[in-house]
């Protein structure tokens, strides 16, 4: 069989952190989000993402470890370089996890702590994911400028988890928390609109191989596209978050705008998988292993899809409080 | 700081972290399956006690699973920063097993779970129950694919060598690998003991508060049943998993008996002192012959010491305590749950037995651990055996980088810890509720 095995897994492990980053991305964004509400409410903000947030979290352990067993040579590089935030990521994620499962059981303070720790974890781990890319798509260079722009990156895909959050909530919970909902919906869209125009326009600067690619004539114009469709969203979504609008399409529109971005981010980096050092042919795992996995990949995951369509199924609707049936 | 001090603090950091995780599926392997069994009590006799019991449980899994997913992420990271030459050099092998324990086994038992901890009024008796199922199998499917790759770095086989890395020749062959039939069906054991101690110390606990309890009576029965059944088959198997390793890894087993030199009708050393320096054991007590007795079935046998391994052979210490605790606890575990099922079966349990079982609620989180230290501690030097020497596997991060972040990991896995103690003894204090 003549597949190009390391351009199909290089496209699987662009679709597990595509869904990781959507997913989990969602519930980093209630946790952020929890100190802006009431204690009743918090706890059905929880009580929203309560089914979910494991198996969100498992796409991370799906995309690392494809990063891992596909591409195992580019995975060192990276997490090396990478190594301090990812700690931070990793702490932040433990902490939210456990806080998770604290709080509910906790009394008093212990309750209130854990909230904290909570809110803390989500924070943390939102912004080490963000500075994490921004290092990434710079080739980890080094220079105060690069710091920056990392931390541009973090802040801004804090936003962009708000937004998902928000929406999220838009959905799932009616009343007075909806309300609020759709008010941290708006100020998640003007600070991911300020992220987003901020480092687009510090991208070509930081990064000549970004520069060479978007800006080809007559290409440009086609890649127009993807930006343009993300502005689209971005207004659809803050068009939608009128009452009067169906619940669904705040979310809906969120999500459209992370995959335009994410598409736009991947045209960018194609073929390397790191940026300007290493392609997916040069840092792929030995076809042997590729192929083994292949079948896997193609019999298991149809039907990873099937049952978590099944799990959101099941929990459609809007939350009414009480975590534990 | 040289690279010698950044290799133990990698070794140490990996290893802290990979004791904390197993903690947490050892448990929830084996309570899985228990859960099961308490949702399918409660679907046939439609006992609110029994449904009481399966929700207090219910919630001491999601919590023991929470710490186990999020110690594992860790674990998905530090595989390829902590030892990037690992992955250079059995990643062909080592990464699909991975690559399969999350296809098949991770997303399986955290959507699955969604489903039992808060779907119960949301889907039918039916699928509810097949929740359970799927959450238990994920936990043992999971188990299957690490301890296949744990396996074959203790026992390599069915690898072809291209290049610099193997790759794998015989996909079967890697998975059952000559020890692998045995370690994973003792690690199910240790779990299925691990969970049944647990519950049956947990209840006892509650027990002491309440002695009327019907759920907690119930699940101390289950509980202690459950081990007294489990422990002297994990004896046998235990056994069988030692003979194995004799066989393939024969340092192993002559650091774990501290036999020094090669020797006929080796004693059985019960207790000293392994002395590095000057290669014999200080304080010995012994049993004249028995070791070759048990490992060999004859009192004349010879068994190769650790002369014959120099200087590829494990550190004697770490794997001569580690075994005697493991095999003590197991011993101690055999004593408590055969008494203690004879004196439930006679009617209201004595106090002092239910501080017996409240004691040991941990004893299996004891005896797995030391066990765990036993087999990867006795592989060294080698990280795959014979194949890829640890230091050999080491990566680039700086001592600075790992000093700082092991520090960082001691102290959230240190108030984790606190944490899960003190709210797992509160709710099962405060005893199932319906």
């Amino acid at each position: 069989m003549t597949l190009d095995l390391p351009v199909i897994f290089a496209a699987l492990m662009g679709i597990a952190i595509l869904a990781y980053v959507v997913l989990d991305g969602y519930d980093l964004g209630v946790g952020m989000l929890m100190p802006a509400a009431t204690t009743a409410q918090q706890d059905l903000m929880v009580a929203s993402i309560g089914p979910f947030w494991d198996a969100n979290e498992t796409w991370l352990v799906l995309g690392i470890g494809l990063l891992l067993v596909a591409f195992p040579a580019a995975h060192g590089i990276v997490l090396g370089a990478l190594y301090l935030p990812v700690t931070a990521m990793l702490i932040g994620l433990m902490l939210r996890g456990v806080a998770f499962e604290f709080r509910v059981k906790a009394q008093g303070w212990h309750a209130e702590l854990w909230n904290w720790f909570f809110w803390l974890g989500s924070f943390l781990a939102s912004l080490a994911q963000g500075f994490m890319l921004g290092r990434y798509v710079t080739g980890f260079e080094s220079g105060a400028g690069y710091w920056l722009f990392a931390l541009l990156v973090g802040a801004s895909l804090c936003g962009g988890y708000v937004l998902l959050g928000a929406t999220w909530l838009v959905l799932r919970t009616e009343g007075e928390l909806q309300q609020k909902a759709r008010a941290w919906a708006r100020w998640g869209i003007m600070w991911v609109a300020l992220g987003v125009a901020l480092v687009s326009v510090a991208t070509p600067w930081m990064s000549e191989m970004v520069r060479d690619k978007w800006f080809d004539f007559p290409r440009t114009l086609w890649l127009m596209a993807l930006p343009a469709a993300s502005v689209g969203a971005g207004i659809f979504v803050w068009r939608s978050l009128r009452p009067a609008a169906a619940d669904w399409k705040p979310f809906a529109g969120a999500v459209t705008i992370y995959v335009t971005a994410f598409t736009g981010l991947a045209y960018s980096i194609f073929p390397f998988v790191v940026v300007d050092r290493l392609t997916i042919w040069e840092a792929a795992a030995h076809p042997s292993a590729l192929q083994f996995m292949f079948w896997g990949v193609v019999i298991v995951l149809p039907c990873i899809a099937g049952y978590t369509v099944f799990a959101y199924r099941v929990f459609r609707g809007k939350v009414k409080g009480g975590l534990y049936e | 700081m040289d690279a010698a001090e950044a290799f133990i603090l990698a070794r140490t950091q990996f290893g802290l972290n990979i004791a904390f995780h197993i903690l947490f599926p050892s448990l929830t392997i084996g309570l899985g399956w228990f859960l099961l069994y308490f949702r399918v009590r409660y679907e046939c006799t439609k006992d609110a006690a029994w449904l009481a019991t399966y929700k207090l449980w219910l919630k001491i899994f999601a919590l023991s699973f929470a710490m186990g997913v999020v110690s594992g992420i860790v674990m998905s990271f530090q595989f390829g920063t902590n030892w990037p030459g690992y992955m250079n050099k059995v990643g062909a092998i080592a990464g699909p097993l991975l690559a399969y324990e999350v296809l098949t086994a991770f997303f399986l038992e955290a959507t699955f779970l969604g489903i039992m901890l808060f779907g119960m009024n949301r889907v039918p008796g039916w699928m509810h129950i097949f929740s359970s199922v799927m959450v238990a199998a994920g936990t043992t499917l999971s188990a299957f694919w690490i301890l296949a790759l744990n396996s074959w770095m203790q026992t390599p086989a069915g690898y072809v060598v291209a290049g610099n890395q193997l790759i794998a020749g015989d996909w079967l062959a890697v998975i059952f690998n000559p020890s692998f039939p045995y370690r994973f069906t003792h690690m199910l054991l240790a779990s299925g003991l691990t969970a049944a101690f647990a519950i049956a110390g947990l209840s006892a606990w509650r027990l002491l508060y309440e002695p009327s309890d019907r759920s907690a009576t119930r699940t101390l029965r289950v509980g202690a049943l459950v081990a007294a059944v489990l422990v002297p088959v994990q004896i046998f198997v235990g056994d069988l998993h030692g003979l194995n390793t004799l066989h393939h890894e024969p340092a192993k087993i002559a650091a774990i008996e501290g036999i020094w030199k090669t020797e006929k009708s080796a004693p059985l050393v019960l207790f000293a002192v392994p002395n590095e320096e000057k290669r014999r054991n200080d304080y010995a007590i012994e049993i004249p012959k028995v070791a070759a007795l048990i490992l060999t079935h004859d009192a004349n046998g010879e068994l190769r010491g650790l002369d014959d391994f120099e200087p590829d052979r494990p550190t004697v210490a770490p794997l001569f305590f580690g075994f005697r605790i493991m095999v003590g606890t197991g011993v101690s575990m055999l004593l408590l749950s055969w008494f203690g099922v004879w004196r439930l079966r006679r009617g209201e349990p004595p106090r002092a037995l239910l501080w017996m079982f409240s004691a040991f609620t941990f004893s299996g989180w004891i005896a797995t651990l030391a066990g765990w230290l036993v087999t990867e501690i006795g592989r060294q030097p080698w990280l795959v055996t014979g194949i890829l020497r640890t230091a050999d596997a080491a990566g680039k991060i700086t001592g600075a980088e790992l000093g700082a972040s092991l520090t960082v990991y001691v102290l959230t896995y240190s108030l984790m810890l606190l944490a899960y103690f003190v709210v797992i003894t509160h709710m099962a204090g405060k005893g199932a509720q319906a």
